[in-house]
C-alpha cells in the first residue's frame, strides 16, 4: 500500500512539473525576447507584469474549434499530438534532479538510452502531423523534420556515449553521482555539441527550418488549431525543459555545485536548468535562422567530427588516468 | 572466476525456476507477454496487408514498440531502449522520410500490390519456421528467472557482449563498415561517371534534352 502510494504521489509530482514549467520557460521567454528587442511584453493578464499570460492563452486554444481537414487522414491527423507530446512526460521521469532513490521520478538502469530512445520517438508525432495534414507545407515541414532529426540524432547519441565513458555507467543518477569539477573542462565540447544537437531536434531557432513560420507556415502544424496547436506548443517547451534538464544532468554535474548543505542539491540542477533554459531563449533571439542547406553541413562537417573527437579525447583520458 | 559462478548460479536459479512452476500455471508476466505478443503479431499481419502505404510503416512502430515491450518484460531491459532507439526512431523515421519524398499518398493505394506475394508468402513462412525451430531447438531447455536479479541489464549484456561474443560482435563491426564504404563508393561512382556528359552534348546534333535532364538526375 505505501508503495503504491509513493509511486503515485512522485507520478503525481512529475506531472504537475510537466505541466508548469513549459508555462513558467514560455513565460519567460516572452519578457526576455521583449526586454531584449526594447519592448515590455505581455504586461495586462493577470495584473503583475503579465503573469497570467499563457494562462490566457491556454483559455483561448481551449475556446477555439477543433478543424481536421476534410483531405486529412483523420484519425493520425488527431493522434499526432499526442504522440508528440507523451514522450517527454515519460522522459522526464527519469531525470535526477537531486541525490538519494527520492528525488527521481523512477531510476532506469539504461537511463541514456531510455531518455534518447523516448525523445526521438516524440518527432513520429510531427511527421505524422506532416504527413496526415494534407497540405504540402505540411508535408514539407514533415520532410525538413525528418531530415534533421537524422543529421542530429547521431552527434546527440556520441557525446551522451562519450559521457556514459567517463561515468563508467549509462545511468543518469550513477553518472551525476560520478562526477568531478575537472569533467567540465574534459567534456566541454561534448557538452556543446550535444545542445546543439538537442536545439535542433526541438527545432527551436536558429534551427527551427521545419517550422520556418514566414515560409512554410509552420511546417507540420499549418492544419492545426485549438487545444491540439497548444500540445504541439506545450510539447515544445516541455522539449526545453528536459534539453536543458538532461544538458545539466549529464555535462554539468546536476545536483553538485561550490557550496551549499546536503539537502539543497535540487537547487543546484534547478537553477543550471533555469540558466541553460535562458540561453535557449538568447539564442532565439539572437541567431537568423539557418538555412536547410547550412543545417545539414553543420551536423555533419562540424558536429559528427566533433563528437568523435570528443570520444577519443575521453577514452584517451580515461585510459591515462586508470 | 565470479563470472563463472554467477553463470552457475543463475543455472541452478533457472533450473529451480523451471522446476516450480510448468505450463499450465502461467504467471501474470507470463500472461502479459502472450497478449503483448498477440498484439505485436497483429501489428505486423496488419502492416504487410494494409492498403495505405504510411499506415504501414506507423504500424510497424506497433510492432516494434511490441518487441520492446517483450524485451522488458524478459528483463532484456538495455536491449528493449535499443530496440527502440534504432528502429523506432531511426529507421522509421528514414521509411517515412523515404516514403515523403514519393507521392506518399493519403488514402488507399490500389496498386501497392505485389504480384509477388505468394511467393513472398512463401518465403516468409519459411525464414520463420527455420528461425522458429533453431531458437526452439537451441533455447529449449533455457529459462529466464524473471524473479531474481534481472538477467538483460546493461552490465550482464555488456560483460557477455565483450567477453563470450566479442568476435561474432567485431565481425558484425567489420561487416556494417564495409556496407558504409560500399554506400560511399557508389555514390561517388556515379557522380564520376556523370561527369564527362556536358562536353559529350556539345556534340554538333546531339540536341536531345530530355536526356540531359535524366542525366542531372542521375548525378543527384
Amino acid at each position: 500500500m505505501n508503495d503504491a502510494l509513493d509511486v503515485a504521489l512522485r507520478l503525481l509530482v512529475v506531472f504537475v512539473v510537466f505541466l508548469t514549467f513549459p508555462l513558467i520557460v514560455g513565460q519567460t521567454e516572452h519578457k526576455v525576447m521583449a526586454h531584449m528587442q526594447g519592448r515590455l511584453g505581455p504586461m495586462y493578464a493577470g495584473g503583475f507584469h503579465g503573469w497570467a499570460q499563457l494562462v490566457a492563452d491556454g483559455v483561448k486554444f481551449a475556446q477555439k474549434e477543433d478543424v481536421v481537414p476534410t483531405g486529412a487522414d483523420r484519425r493520425i491527423f488527431q493522434l499526432a499530438p499526442a504522440v508528440a507530446l507523451l514522450p517527454y512526460l515519460l522522459v522526464l521521469l527519469a531525470i535526477p534532479i537531486g541525490p538519494g532513490e527520492g528525488a527521481v521520478g523512477e531510476a532506469v538502469d539504461a537511463g541514456i538510452f531510455f531518455v534518447l530512445a523516448v525523445m526521438g520517438v516524440g518527432v513520429l508525432g510531427s511527421l505524422m502531423a506532416g504527413w496526415a495534414s494534407a497540405n504540402k507545407f505540411s508535408l514539407l515541414g514533415g520532410l525538413r523534420t525528418a531530415a534533421q532529426l537524422l543529421a542530429y540524432e547521431l552527434p546527440m547519441l556520441l557525446t551522451a556515449a562519450s559521457v556514459a565513458m567517463a561515468a563508467g555507467t549509462v545511468s543518469l543518477p550513477g553518472i551525476v553521482g560520478a562526477f568531478e569539477w575537472w569533467w567540465l573542462p574534459w567534456q566541454i565540447v561534448g557538452a556543446i555539441v550535444f545542445f546543439v544537437a538537442g536545439l535542433a531536434e526541438l527545432q527551436r531557432p536558429p534551427f527551427d527550418m521545419p517550422v520556418a513560420d514566414s515560409e512554410i507556415i509552420f511546417g507540420a502544424y499549418t492544419e492545426y488549431t485549438g487545444l491540439r496547436f497548444a500540445l504541439f506548443l506545450l510539447a515544445e517547451y516541455a522539449g526545453i525543459i528536459v534539453l536543458c534538464g538532461l544538458t545539466t544532468v549529464l555535462f554539468l554535474g546536476g545536483w553538485h555545485g561550490p557550496w551549499g548543505a546536503d539537502g539543497l542539491g535540487w537547487v543546484w540542477t534547478l537553477l543550471k536548468t533555469a540558466l541553460l533554459a535562458f540561453v535557449v531563449i538568447w539564442l532565439r533571439v539572437t541567431y537568423p535562422r539557418m538555412r536547410e542547406d547550412q543545417l545539414q553541413k553543420f551536423s555533419w562537417t562540424l558536429l559528427v567530427p566533433l563528437s568523435l573527437a570528443q570520444i577519443a579525447l575521453t577514452g584517451i583520458v580515461k585510459v591515462v588516468i586508470s | 572466476m565470479s563470472l563463472a559462478a554467477a553463470t552457475a548460479a543463475t543455472a541452478r536459479a533457472t533450473t529451480a525456476a523451471a522446476q516450480s512452476h510448468g505450463f499450465l500455471s502461467p504467471t501474470g508476466v507470463e500472461i502479459a507477454f502472450l497478449l503483448v505478443g498477440l498484439v505485436t503479431f497483429g501489428a505486423a499481419l496488419v502492416t504487410v496487408t494494409t492498403k495505405q502505404l504510411v499506415h504501414a510503416a506507423l504500424w510497424l512502430v506497433v510492432t516494434l514498440g511490441g518487441l520492446a515491450v517483450e524485451y522488458l518484460l524478459l528483463t532484456a531491459e538495455f536491449i528493449a531502449w535499443v530496440q527502440v532507439l534504432i528502429y523506432v526512431g531511426s529507421v522509421v523515421v528514414l521509411l517515412l522520410f523515404g516514403l515523403m519524398l514519393t507521392k506518399a499518398p493519403i488514402g488507399r493505394s490500389p496498386d501497392a500490390d505485389s504480384g509477388n506475394r505468394w511467393a513472398a508468402l512463401v518465403v516468409a513462412v519459411a525464414a520463420a519456421a527455420a528461425l522458429v525451430w533453431v531458437v526452439v531447438d537451441a533455447f529449449r531447455t533455457t529459462w529466464v528467472d524473471l524473479g531474481g536479479a534481472p538477467a538483460g541489464s546493461t552490465e550482464v549484456t555488456g560483460a557477455s557482449l565483450f567477453q563470450s561474443w566479442v568476435l561474432p560482435f567485431e565481425a558484425l563491426s567489420v561487416l556494417l563498415l564495409a556496407a558504409l564504404v560500399g554506400a560511399i563508393v557508389l555514390s561517388r561512382k556515379a557522380k564520376a561517371d556523370a561527369a564527362p556528359t556536358p562536353s559529350a552534348r556539345t556534340v554538333p546534333g546531339a540536341r536531345n534534352v530530355p536526356n540531359g535532364r535524366s542525366d542531372k538526375e542521375g548525378t543527384r
